[in-house]
Protein backbone atom coordinates (compact mmCIF):
# COMPACT_ATOMS: atom_id res chain seq x y z
CA UNK A 1 0.00 0.00 0.00
CA UNK A 2 1.15 3.71 -0.50
CA UNK A 3 1.95 5.81 2.13
CA UNK A 4 1.44 8.94 -0.83
CA UNK A 5 -2.42 7.18 -1.31
CA UNK A 6 -2.88 7.73 2.50
CA UNK A 7 -1.66 11.37 3.42
CA UNK A 8 -3.85 12.46 0.20
CA UNK A 9 -6.70 10.72 1.31
CA UNK A 10 -6.35 12.19 4.96
CA UNK A 11 -5.96 15.34 3.12
CA UNK A 12 -8.90 15.33 1.19
CA UNK A 13 -11.20 14.09 4.21
CA UNK A 14 -9.71 17.02 6.10
CA UNK A 15 -10.71 19.28 3.58
CA UNK A 16 -14.30 17.82 3.27
CA UNK A 17 -14.80 18.18 7.02
CA UNK A 18 -13.51 21.52 6.86
CA UNK A 19 -15.50 22.69 4.53
CA UNK A 20 -18.74 21.11 5.42
CA UNK A 21 -18.22 22.93 9.27
CA UNK A 22 -17.44 26.51 7.04
CA UNK A 23 -20.65 25.91 4.79
CA UNK A 24 -22.66 25.13 7.77
CA UNK A 25 -21.61 27.86 9.74
CA UNK A 26 -21.54 31.05 6.71
CA UNK A 27 -23.90 33.45 7.20
CA UNK A 28 -23.22 34.71 3.27
CA UNK A 29 -24.74 32.79 -0.08
CA UNK A 30 -21.24 33.74 -1.45
CA UNK A 31 -19.20 32.12 2.03
CA UNK A 32 -21.56 28.98 1.79
CA UNK A 33 -20.72 28.87 -2.19
CA UNK A 34 -16.89 28.73 -1.09
CA UNK A 35 -17.03 26.28 1.32
CA UNK A 36 -18.74 23.72 -0.72
CA UNK A 37 -16.38 24.38 -2.87
CA UNK A 38 -13.69 23.05 -0.62
CA UNK A 39 -15.60 20.19 0.37
CA UNK A 40 -15.34 19.36 -3.54
CA UNK A 41 -11.77 19.74 -3.70
CA UNK A 42 -11.43 17.53 -0.99
CA UNK A 43 -13.88 14.76 -2.60
CA UNK A 44 -11.65 15.18 -5.87
CA UNK A 45 -8.37 14.86 -3.96
CA UNK A 46 -9.77 11.48 -2.06
CA UNK A 47 -10.72 10.43 -6.01
CA UNK A 48 -7.08 11.15 -7.48
CA UNK A 49 -5.31 10.23 -4.34
CA UNK A 50 -6.99 6.51 -5.10
CA UNK A 51 -6.04 6.19 -8.40
CA UNK A 52 -2.46 6.90 -8.29
CA UNK A 53 -0.60 3.31 -8.37
CA UNK A 54 3.01 4.76 -7.77
CA UNK A 55 6.25 5.87 -10.06
CA UNK A 56 5.87 2.98 -12.39
CA UNK A 57 2.49 2.55 -13.31
CA UNK A 58 0.63 4.65 -15.38
CA UNK A 59 -2.33 6.14 -13.13
CA UNK A 60 -5.77 5.01 -12.88
CA UNK A 61 -7.75 6.86 -16.03
CA UNK A 62 -10.91 6.24 -14.72
CA UNK A 63 -11.22 8.54 -11.54
CA UNK A 64 -9.13 10.93 -13.88
CA UNK A 65 -11.77 11.48 -15.94
CA UNK A 66 -14.62 11.44 -13.27
CA UNK A 67 -12.96 14.47 -11.21
CA UNK A 68 -12.82 16.60 -14.79
CA UNK A 69 -16.16 16.35 -15.04
CA UNK A 70 -16.80 16.91 -11.17
CA UNK A 71 -14.60 20.14 -11.83
CA UNK A 72 -16.59 21.07 -15.01
CA UNK A 73 -19.78 20.70 -13.26
CA UNK A 74 -18.51 22.38 -9.88
CA UNK A 75 -17.82 25.65 -11.79
CA UNK A 76 -21.27 25.84 -13.73
CA UNK A 77 -22.77 25.14 -10.45
CA UNK A 78 -21.08 27.80 -8.77
CA UNK A 79 -21.95 29.89 -11.68
CA UNK A 80 -25.36 29.22 -11.13
CA UNK A 81 -25.45 29.55 -7.45
CA UNK A 82 -23.92 32.89 -7.90
CA UNK A 83 -26.27 34.23 -10.52
CA UNK A 84 -29.18 33.07 -8.25
CA UNK A 85 -28.02 34.59 -5.12
CA UNK A 86 -27.23 38.04 -7.06
CA UNK A 87 -30.93 37.71 -8.21
CA UNK A 88 -32.23 37.51 -4.54
CA UNK A 89 -30.04 40.54 -3.27
CA UNK A 90 -31.75 42.25 -5.96
CA UNK A 91 -35.09 41.29 -5.04
CA UNK A 92 -34.34 42.35 -1.45
CA UNK A 93 -33.63 39.13 0.29
CA UNK A 94 -30.60 36.69 1.04
CA UNK B 1 2.96 0.01 3.51
CA UNK B 2 5.73 1.54 0.83
CA UNK B 3 7.37 4.47 1.62
CA UNK B 4 9.03 7.10 -0.67
CA UNK B 5 11.38 9.89 0.17
CA UNK B 6 8.89 11.70 -2.34
CA UNK B 7 6.30 11.04 0.86
CA UNK B 8 8.37 14.13 2.47
CA UNK B 9 7.36 16.57 -0.38
CA UNK B 10 3.67 15.23 -0.05
CA UNK B 11 3.50 15.57 3.57
CA UNK B 12 4.71 19.62 3.03
CA UNK B 13 1.92 19.84 0.32
CA UNK B 14 -1.09 17.92 2.27
CA UNK B 15 -0.14 19.74 5.09
CA UNK B 16 -0.21 23.25 2.67
CA UNK B 17 -3.04 22.44 0.61
CA UNK B 18 -5.41 21.43 4.11
CA UNK B 19 -4.14 24.85 5.79
CA UNK B 20 -5.18 26.89 2.57
CA UNK B 21 -8.50 25.56 2.22
CA UNK B 22 -8.86 26.27 6.41
CA UNK B 23 -7.81 29.81 6.17
CA UNK B 24 -9.85 30.59 2.76
CA UNK B 25 -13.03 29.19 4.81
CA UNK B 26 -12.61 30.13 8.21
CA UNK B 27 -12.48 33.74 8.40
CA UNK B 28 -15.27 35.72 7.58
CA UNK B 29 -13.89 38.17 5.79
CA UNK B 30 -14.79 36.59 2.15
CA UNK B 31 -12.23 38.88 -0.10
CA UNK B 32 -9.58 37.24 1.61
CA UNK B 33 -11.66 33.91 1.34
CA UNK B 34 -12.12 34.25 -2.16
CA UNK B 35 -8.36 35.14 -2.81
CA UNK B 36 -6.64 32.52 -0.71
CA UNK B 37 -9.36 30.02 -2.39
CA UNK B 38 -7.57 31.03 -6.01
CA UNK B 39 -4.26 30.15 -4.20
CA UNK B 40 -6.00 27.24 -2.73
CA UNK B 41 -6.99 26.17 -6.34
CA UNK B 42 -3.33 26.34 -7.79
CA UNK B 43 -2.14 24.81 -5.28
CA UNK B 44 -4.24 21.94 -5.68
CA UNK B 45 -2.70 21.84 -9.48
CA UNK B 46 0.31 21.29 -8.19
CA UNK B 47 -0.55 18.23 -6.35
CA UNK B 48 -2.41 16.92 -9.56
CA UNK B 49 0.80 16.91 -11.48
CA UNK B 50 2.66 15.30 -8.51
CA UNK B 51 0.01 12.32 -8.96
CA UNK B 52 0.25 11.79 -12.21
CA UNK B 53 -2.42 13.30 -13.23
CA UNK B 54 -1.80 15.98 -16.03
CA UNK B 55 -4.78 16.64 -17.74
CA UNK B 56 -6.25 17.51 -14.11
CA UNK B 57 -3.51 20.18 -13.24
CA UNK B 58 -4.48 21.85 -16.48
CA UNK B 59 -7.98 22.18 -15.78
CA UNK B 60 -8.07 22.81 -12.33
CA UNK B 61 -5.35 25.60 -12.78
CA UNK B 62 -7.64 27.19 -15.68
CA UNK B 63 -11.23 26.22 -14.26
CA UNK B 64 -11.14 25.25 -10.72
CA UNK B 65 -8.91 28.66 -9.74
CA UNK B 66 -8.86 30.69 -12.56
CA UNK B 67 -12.56 30.64 -13.83
CA UNK B 68 -13.80 29.95 -10.13
CA UNK B 69 -12.04 32.51 -8.62
CA UNK B 70 -12.84 35.50 -11.59
CA UNK B 71 -16.95 34.15 -10.95
CA UNK B 72 -15.80 34.87 -6.87
CA UNK B 73 -14.14 38.45 -7.53
CA UNK B 74 -17.08 39.28 -9.95
CA UNK B 75 -20.25 38.07 -7.02
CA UNK B 76 -18.16 39.96 -4.27
CA UNK B 77 -18.57 42.87 -6.57
CA UNK B 78 -22.50 42.34 -7.26
CA UNK B 79 -22.89 42.53 -3.14
CA UNK B 80 -20.44 44.87 -1.40
CA UNK B 81 -22.11 43.83 1.40
CA UNK B 82 -20.17 40.47 1.48
CA UNK B 83 -17.10 42.01 2.10
CA UNK B 84 -15.58 43.10 5.52
CA UNK B 85 -17.09 40.96 8.47
CA UNK B 86 -20.20 39.39 7.65
CA UNK B 87 -20.25 36.80 10.59
CA UNK B 88 -20.56 33.70 11.49
CA UNK B 89 -22.72 31.93 13.62
CA UNK B 90 -21.67 32.10 17.11
CA UNK B 91 -22.36 29.78 19.85
CA UNK B 92 -23.89 26.57 20.67
CA UNK B 93 -24.89 25.73 17.32
CA UNK B 94 -21.07 26.49 15.67
CA UNK B 95 -19.86 23.65 18.62
CA UNK B 96 -22.08 21.43 17.80
CA UNK B 97 -21.36 22.05 13.74
CA UNK B 98 -17.79 21.53 14.55
CA UNK B 99 -18.45 18.47 16.42
CA UNK B 100 -20.61 16.84 13.84
CA UNK B 101 -17.78 17.81 11.14
CA UNK B 102 -15.56 15.97 13.23
CA UNK B 103 -17.48 12.77 13.27
CA UNK B 104 -17.91 13.18 9.51
CA UNK B 105 -14.50 13.76 9.48
CA UNK B 106 -13.62 10.06 11.63
CA UNK B 107 -15.76 8.19 9.54
CA UNK B 108 -14.87 8.88 6.56
CA UNK B 109 -11.22 8.43 7.47
CA UNK B 110 -11.67 5.11 9.32
CA UNK B 111 -13.77 3.69 6.03
CA UNK B 112 -10.73 4.79 3.85
CA UNK B 113 -8.25 3.34 6.28
CA UNK B 114 -10.30 0.20 5.71
CA UNK B 115 -10.04 0.82 2.38
CA UNK B 116 -6.43 0.71 1.93
CA UNK B 117 -5.94 -1.92 4.42
CA UNK B 118 -8.20 -4.47 1.93
CA UNK B 119 -5.66 -4.40 -0.25
CA UNK B 120 -5.57 -4.16 -4.53
CA UNK B 121 -9.26 -3.21 -5.68
CA UNK B 122 -10.18 -4.18 -8.59
CA UNK B 123 -9.46 -1.68 -11.30
CA UNK B 124 -10.65 -1.00 -14.60
CA UNK B 125 -7.07 0.71 -15.79
CA UNK B 126 -5.84 -1.93 -17.40
CA UNK B 127 -8.37 -2.73 -19.52
CA UNK B 128 -8.38 1.01 -20.52
CA UNK B 129 -4.56 0.65 -21.59
CA UNK B 130 -5.50 -2.51 -23.74
CA UNK B 131 -8.40 -1.20 -25.50
CA UNK B 132 -6.44 1.82 -26.06
CA UNK B 133 -5.38 1.34 -29.69
CA UNK B 134 -9.03 0.68 -30.90
CA UNK B 135 -9.98 4.07 -29.29
CA UNK B 136 -9.21 6.20 -31.82
CA UNK B 137 -7.32 8.13 -29.11
CA UNK B 138 -4.03 7.36 -27.13
CA UNK B 139 -4.17 9.62 -24.13
CA UNK B 140 -6.61 7.28 -21.93
CA UNK B 141 -8.10 10.01 -20.13
CA UNK B 142 -9.52 11.32 -23.41
CA UNK B 143 -10.31 7.64 -24.48
CA UNK B 144 -12.53 7.63 -21.19
CA UNK B 145 -14.04 10.79 -21.44
CA UNK B 146 -14.97 10.29 -25.16
CA UNK B 147 -15.04 7.23 -26.01
CA UNK B 148 -15.57 4.37 -23.08
CA UNK B 149 -17.52 6.63 -21.23
CA UNK B 150 -18.77 9.22 -24.01
CA UNK B 151 -22.72 9.14 -22.59
CA UNK B 152 -21.56 10.70 -18.82
CA UNK B 153 -19.81 13.71 -20.94
CA UNK B 154 -22.88 14.20 -23.38
CA UNK B 155 -24.82 14.49 -19.51
CA UNK B 156 -21.98 16.49 -18.38
CA UNK B 157 -22.32 19.13 -21.50
CA UNK B 158 -26.01 19.20 -20.98
CA UNK B 159 -25.76 20.03 -17.41
CA UNK B 160 -23.68 22.94 -18.92
CA UNK B 161 -26.36 23.64 -21.09
CA UNK B 162 -28.81 23.95 -18.26
CA UNK B 163 -26.85 25.81 -16.00
CA UNK B 164 -25.83 28.56 -18.72
CA UNK B 165 -29.76 28.57 -19.45
CA UNK B 166 -30.39 29.31 -15.57
CA UNK B 167 -28.01 32.06 -15.52
CA UNK B 168 -29.72 34.00 -18.52
CA UNK B 169 -32.70 33.19 -17.79
CA UNK B 170 -32.05 34.95 -14.13
CA UNK B 171 -31.62 38.56 -15.39
CA UNK B 172 -29.57 41.01 -17.06
CA UNK B 173 -25.66 41.17 -17.24
CA UNK B 174 -23.22 42.31 -14.70
CA UNK B 175 -22.32 45.71 -15.22
CA UNK B 176 -19.29 46.41 -17.36
CA UNK B 177 -15.81 47.41 -16.76
CA UNK B 178 -14.10 50.93 -18.11
CA UNK B 179 -12.15 50.34 -21.06
CA UNK B 180 -8.40 49.22 -20.03
CA UNK B 181 -5.94 52.05 -19.50
CA UNK B 182 -2.14 51.47 -21.58
CA UNK B 183 -0.70 49.09 -19.56
CA UNK B 184 -3.44 46.58 -19.17
CA UNK B 185 -4.67 46.93 -22.92
CA UNK B 186 -1.08 45.87 -23.93
CA UNK B 187 -1.59 42.78 -21.91
CA UNK B 188 -5.00 41.89 -23.22
CA UNK B 189 -3.35 42.80 -27.08
CA UNK B 190 -0.60 40.29 -26.25
CA UNK B 191 -2.92 37.69 -24.11
CA UNK B 192 -5.81 36.83 -25.82
CA UNK B 193 -4.63 35.55 -29.46
CA UNK B 194 -1.75 33.65 -27.08
CA UNK B 195 -5.01 31.97 -25.41
CA UNK B 196 -6.89 31.54 -28.27
CA UNK B 197 -4.15 29.60 -30.02
CA UNK B 198 -3.05 27.64 -27.07
CA UNK B 199 -6.44 26.68 -26.26
CA UNK B 200 -6.80 25.29 -29.94
CA UNK B 201 -3.38 23.28 -30.19
CA UNK B 202 -4.62 21.75 -26.66
CA UNK B 203 -7.68 20.40 -27.93
CA UNK B 204 -6.03 19.04 -30.59
CA UNK B 205 -2.59 17.66 -28.45
CA UNK B 206 -5.58 16.23 -26.38
CA UNK B 207 -5.62 13.07 -28.29
CA UNK B 208 -2.24 11.96 -27.61
CA UNK B 209 -0.86 14.22 -24.61
CA UNK B 210 -2.56 15.91 -22.04
CA UNK B 211 -5.00 18.62 -23.01
CA UNK B 212 -8.91 18.09 -24.91
CA UNK B 213 -11.74 19.73 -25.43
CA UNK B 214 -12.15 20.90 -21.24
CA UNK B 215 -8.98 22.63 -20.76
CA UNK B 216 -9.26 24.54 -24.27
CA UNK B 217 -12.84 25.76 -23.78
CA UNK B 218 -11.43 27.04 -20.38
CA UNK B 219 -8.82 28.80 -21.86
CA UNK B 220 -11.17 30.82 -24.59
CA UNK B 221 -13.14 30.90 -21.84
CA UNK B 222 -10.39 32.91 -19.92
CA UNK B 223 -9.59 35.26 -23.20
CA UNK B 224 -13.32 36.19 -23.06
CA UNK B 225 -12.84 36.95 -19.05
CA UNK B 226 -9.53 39.25 -20.07
CA UNK B 227 -11.66 41.11 -22.84
CA UNK B 228 -14.71 42.05 -20.54
CA UNK B 229 -12.44 42.94 -17.96
CA UNK B 230 -10.50 45.35 -20.16
CA UNK B 231 -13.82 46.80 -21.56
CA UNK B 232 -15.01 45.00 -24.19
CA UNK B 233 -18.60 44.75 -22.89
CA UNK B 234 -19.41 41.47 -25.45
CA UNK B 235 -16.64 39.97 -24.09
CA UNK B 236 -15.32 39.01 -27.80
CA UNK B 237 -18.43 36.71 -28.36
CA UNK B 238 -20.37 36.87 -31.37
CA UNK B 239 -23.99 38.22 -31.88
CA UNK B 240 -26.70 36.68 -29.65
CA UNK B 241 -28.05 34.13 -32.45
CA UNK B 242 -24.14 32.94 -33.34
CA UNK B 243 -24.32 32.56 -29.39
CA UNK B 244 -27.42 30.18 -29.01
CA UNK B 245 -25.73 28.09 -32.23
CA UNK B 246 -22.34 27.34 -30.33
CA UNK B 247 -24.06 26.76 -26.74
CA UNK B 248 -26.53 24.21 -28.28
CA UNK B 249 -23.50 22.59 -30.06
CA UNK B 250 -21.84 20.77 -27.88
CA UNK B 251 -25.05 18.42 -27.17
CA UNK B 252 -26.62 18.80 -30.58
CA UNK B 253 -23.31 17.29 -32.44
CA UNK B 254 -22.76 14.90 -29.58
CA UNK B 255 -26.25 13.38 -29.77
CA UNK B 256 -26.33 13.59 -33.94
CA UNK B 257 -22.69 11.91 -34.47
CA UNK B 258 -24.47 9.25 -31.52
CA UNK B 259 -27.55 8.78 -33.33
CA UNK B 260 -26.23 8.68 -37.43
CA UNK B 261 -23.68 6.09 -36.01
CA UNK B 262 -26.43 3.75 -35.21
CA UNK B 263 -27.35 3.69 -38.78
CA UNK B 264 -25.43 0.71 -39.39
CA UNK B 265 -27.25 -1.11 -36.43
CA UNK B 266 -24.63 -0.20 -33.63
CA UNK B 267 -25.64 1.21 -30.23
CA UNK B 268 -26.12 4.84 -29.53
CA UNK B 269 -22.44 6.55 -29.68
CA UNK B 270 -20.80 3.16 -30.45
CA UNK B 271 -18.34 4.66 -33.09
CA UNK B 272 -17.72 2.94 -36.15
CA UNK B 273 -14.38 1.06 -36.95
CA UNK B 274 -11.44 3.07 -38.07
CA UNK B 275 -13.58 6.20 -37.78
CA UNK B 276 -13.34 6.83 -33.67
CA UNK B 277 -10.65 9.66 -34.38
CA UNK B 278 -12.34 11.44 -36.52
CA UNK B 279 -15.32 11.01 -34.50
CA UNK B 280 -14.05 12.42 -31.42
CA UNK B 281 -12.30 15.16 -32.67
CA UNK B 282 -15.44 16.34 -34.34
CA UNK B 283 -17.37 16.29 -30.96
CA UNK B 284 -14.43 17.84 -29.06
CA UNK B 285 -14.51 20.76 -31.27
CA UNK B 286 -18.13 21.42 -30.73
CA UNK B 287 -17.76 20.70 -27.31
CA UNK B 288 -14.72 23.42 -27.08
CA UNK B 289 -17.01 25.87 -28.18
CA UNK B 290 -19.71 25.46 -26.28
CA UNK B 291 -17.58 25.30 -23.33
CA UNK B 292 -15.80 28.68 -23.81
CA UNK B 293 -19.35 30.66 -24.85
CA UNK B 294 -21.24 28.68 -21.12
CA UNK B 295 -18.14 29.72 -18.89
CA UNK B 296 -17.95 33.00 -21.09
CA UNK B 297 -21.68 33.60 -20.45
CA UNK B 298 -21.53 32.26 -16.76
CA UNK B 299 -19.10 35.47 -16.04
CA UNK B 300 -20.95 38.08 -18.38
CA UNK B 301 -23.70 37.08 -15.82
CA UNK B 302 -26.73 36.86 -18.04
CA UNK B 303 -27.98 37.99 -20.88
CA UNK B 304 -26.40 41.14 -22.92
CA UNK B 305 -29.13 44.23 -22.95
CA UNK B 306 -28.80 44.98 -26.88
CA UNK B 307 -26.75 48.24 -26.43
CA UNK B 308 -24.11 46.86 -25.02
CA UNK B 309 -23.01 43.76 -28.76
CA UNK B 310 -21.07 44.91 -30.87
CA UNK B 311 -23.77 43.49 -33.25
CA UNK B 312 -27.40 44.56 -33.08
CA UNK B 313 -29.75 41.83 -31.32
CA UNK B 314 -31.41 39.65 -34.48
Amino acid sequence: MLATDLIYSFAGVALFALGLRAALLHRTLLGRVLSINICGAGIFLVFVALAYRGHDLAPDAVPHALVLTGIVVAVSATALALALGRRLHEAGDE
Amino acid sequence: MVVHLWNLLDLVLAGLVVALGWSAVASSDLKRGVVLFIAFGLLLAIIWARLNAPDLALAEAAIGAGLSGALLLAALRDEPASVGDTGFTQGPVAWATAVFSLVVAVSFAWALLHAHAAGDPIRLADEVIAHLEQSGVSNPVTAVLLNYRAYDTLLELAVLLAAVLGIMAVGPARPTYKPAGPLFGALVTWLVPLLIVTGGYLLWVGAHAPGGAFQAGALLAAAAVLLRLGGYPGAGLPGSLVQRWLLVSGVGVFITVGLLVTVEGRAFLQYSHGWSGMLILLIEIAATLAIATTLALAYIGGRALSSQHDRPEQ
